[in-house]
């Protein structure tokens, strides 16, 4: 009879284990989750300024028609692909908003602007609320992919089908151009 | 130390310094029932009162706070950049809800963080500190504050707070229980029933004191946690560093409608400097400005 009991409470912590791994690897894995979302409602936010910001320099920057296709394009490619896609697509749109903010820094007129100036300053806002989302993304991932490696959860991870998650990093182009000659 | 480690060890401290305290509490409420002839009693009355003192300055005080201080809340297109700045490191920290803004009108460089959770938070910063930090000293603060709010540090500094004023009221239970010559029904001899009183006087002149002073401790501790969480937040501890280096050098740290029940939530004490005694420190809301910087630059 004692065996019998023995065996149900053994069975019973075994299964209150797994339990409990599932929960913690779930809960990492809806953390990442909802990191990239903020990610893209801050994406969204720029891509809808984005515009504002074009007809508020046309005016003034009559002969820069280079430097706003560039923001325009690079915003289309923004709102599709995987992750690493839309990293690189955020990328390029940083590249050519920093272009549009220093060519501007030729025109005094459009500098002196009301709206300019507060389109300047929410921009700002969003690109470094992009940079700290994706900060948050990449933490929540790193402590997603930690989780599904360590031991013993490494077992049930790959059973319950948790795959580690991709950073949101640095475009592979800028990677590879690194080269040291002497 | 490193910033993962700062954080890891603040928290066990800050568990601990509790536990102590409720220990104490208890450990109070024993001999007040015991005198009254009822531990159970004792201790069961401690914590009603604790209970109901707790659940008044919890759910009131916030919005006390606000307005004692005469903040208001901020808004664009004034405050733009301070509000975008807080909202990104509430991003950064993954808080469900940026904290609400508000501004003190005051010359003065300082700024504090109110809240029972991160849900119902506020930050409020002076304009004097708007005025004279650039925009990454800026960051560092807000970050720290933001930490307070993550950490849940206006939460424990509540309880603790309470547990203070739980001992105060305790200790004075005891004091008059002696005066009044009030005993049980004690089988005592004489001799275990004067030593009982002494400990007993011994204990509520300085459980309030003692209380006082793991309160402090507690808040010493979750500075340097708030200062370690912040640098980890904006990944840049030189900001905040920077920032304590010009709050430091500030000729009138004076806010005028900060007082001393509000001045351990400040990023710098609020009251004119003084010089450096070990008494002085063991009774101050905040650690040394200079250790903080040290251990900032040191990250």
């Amino acid at each position: 009879m004692v065996a019998t009991w023995l065996i149900i409470v053994i069975i019973a912590v075994i299964v209150l284990f797994v339990v409990y791994i599932y929960n913690s690897l779930i809960k990492l894995r809806v953390r990442v989750k909802n990191a990239w979302a903020q990610i893209d409602v801050q994406l969204k936010r720029r891509y809808d300024l984005i515009p504002n910001l074009v007809s508020a320099v046309k005016g003034y920057m009559k002969h820069e028609k280079g430097v706003l296709e560039e923001v325009t394009k690079a915003r289309t490619s923004l709102m599709s692909g995987s992750t690493k896609e839309k990293a690189k697509a955020s990328n390029q749109i940083t590249d050519a908003l920093k272009s549009i903010f220093a060519v501007a820094e030729n025109y005094p007129n459009l500098k002196a602007n009301e709206n300019f100036m507060q389109l300047q300053e929410e921009l700002s806002g969003t690109e470094s609320k992009i940079a700290y989302a994706r900060q948050f993304y990449n933490d929540s991932v790193m402590a997603f992919n930690e989780g599904i490696q360590v031991f013993p959860k490494n077992f049930f991870a790959k059973i319950f089908g948790f795959h580690q998650e991709d950073f949101f990093g640095a475009e592979e182009k800028e990677k590879k151009n690194v080269k040291v000659e002497f | 130390m490193g910033i993962y480690e700062e954080i890891a060890w603040n928290k066990r401290k800050s568990y601990l310094l509790i536990f102590l305290f409720m220990v104490f509490v208890i450990l109070i409420g024993f001999i007040v029932g015991f005198f009254y002839g009822s531990t159970y009693f004792g201790i069961g009355l401690a914590l009603i009162i604790g209970i109901i003192y707790f659940l008044i300055s919890y759910y009131g005080g916030a919005s006390a706070i606000l307005t004692m201080t005469k903040a208001k809340e901020a808004t664009k297109p004034k405050y733009t950049h301070l509000i975008n700045t807080v909202e990104g490191l509430a991003i950064a920290a993954g808080l469900s809800k940026p904290p609400k803004v508000y501004v003190i009108e005051d010359t003065a460089l300082n700024a504090f963080a109110t809240g029972r959770d991160p849900e119902h938070s506020a930050i409020t910063v002076t304009t004097g500190l708007l005025d004279k930090l650039d925009r990454l000293e800026l960051e560092g603060v807000i970050a720290h504050e933001m930490s307070h709010i993550k950490n849940f540090d206006i939460r424990v500094m509540m309880l603790a707070a309470v547990m203070v004023g739980m001992t105060v009221l305790l200790s004075d239970f005891l004091l008059r229980s002696f005066l009044w010559g009030r005993r049980g029904r004690s089988r005592d001899s004489g001799q275990l029933s004067i030593i009982f009183i002494l400990v007993g006087i011994a204990l509520a002149i300085l459980a309030p004191l003692v209380g006082e002073a793991i309160k402090l401790a507690i808040s010493r501790k979750r500075e340097y946690l708030a200062d370690a969480s912040g640098a980890l937040l904006t990944r840049y501890p030189k900001g905040l560093a920077d920032a304590l280096k010009k709050i430091k050098e500030d000729p009138d740290p004076l806010v005028d409608h900060a007082n001393k029940a509000t001045a351990h939530l400040f990023i710098s004490t609020p009251f004119r400097k003084s010089k450096k005694s070990f008494m002085k420190n063991l009774f101050s809301t905040h650690p040394p400005i200079n250790d903080r910087i040290k251990k900032l630059e040191g990250m």
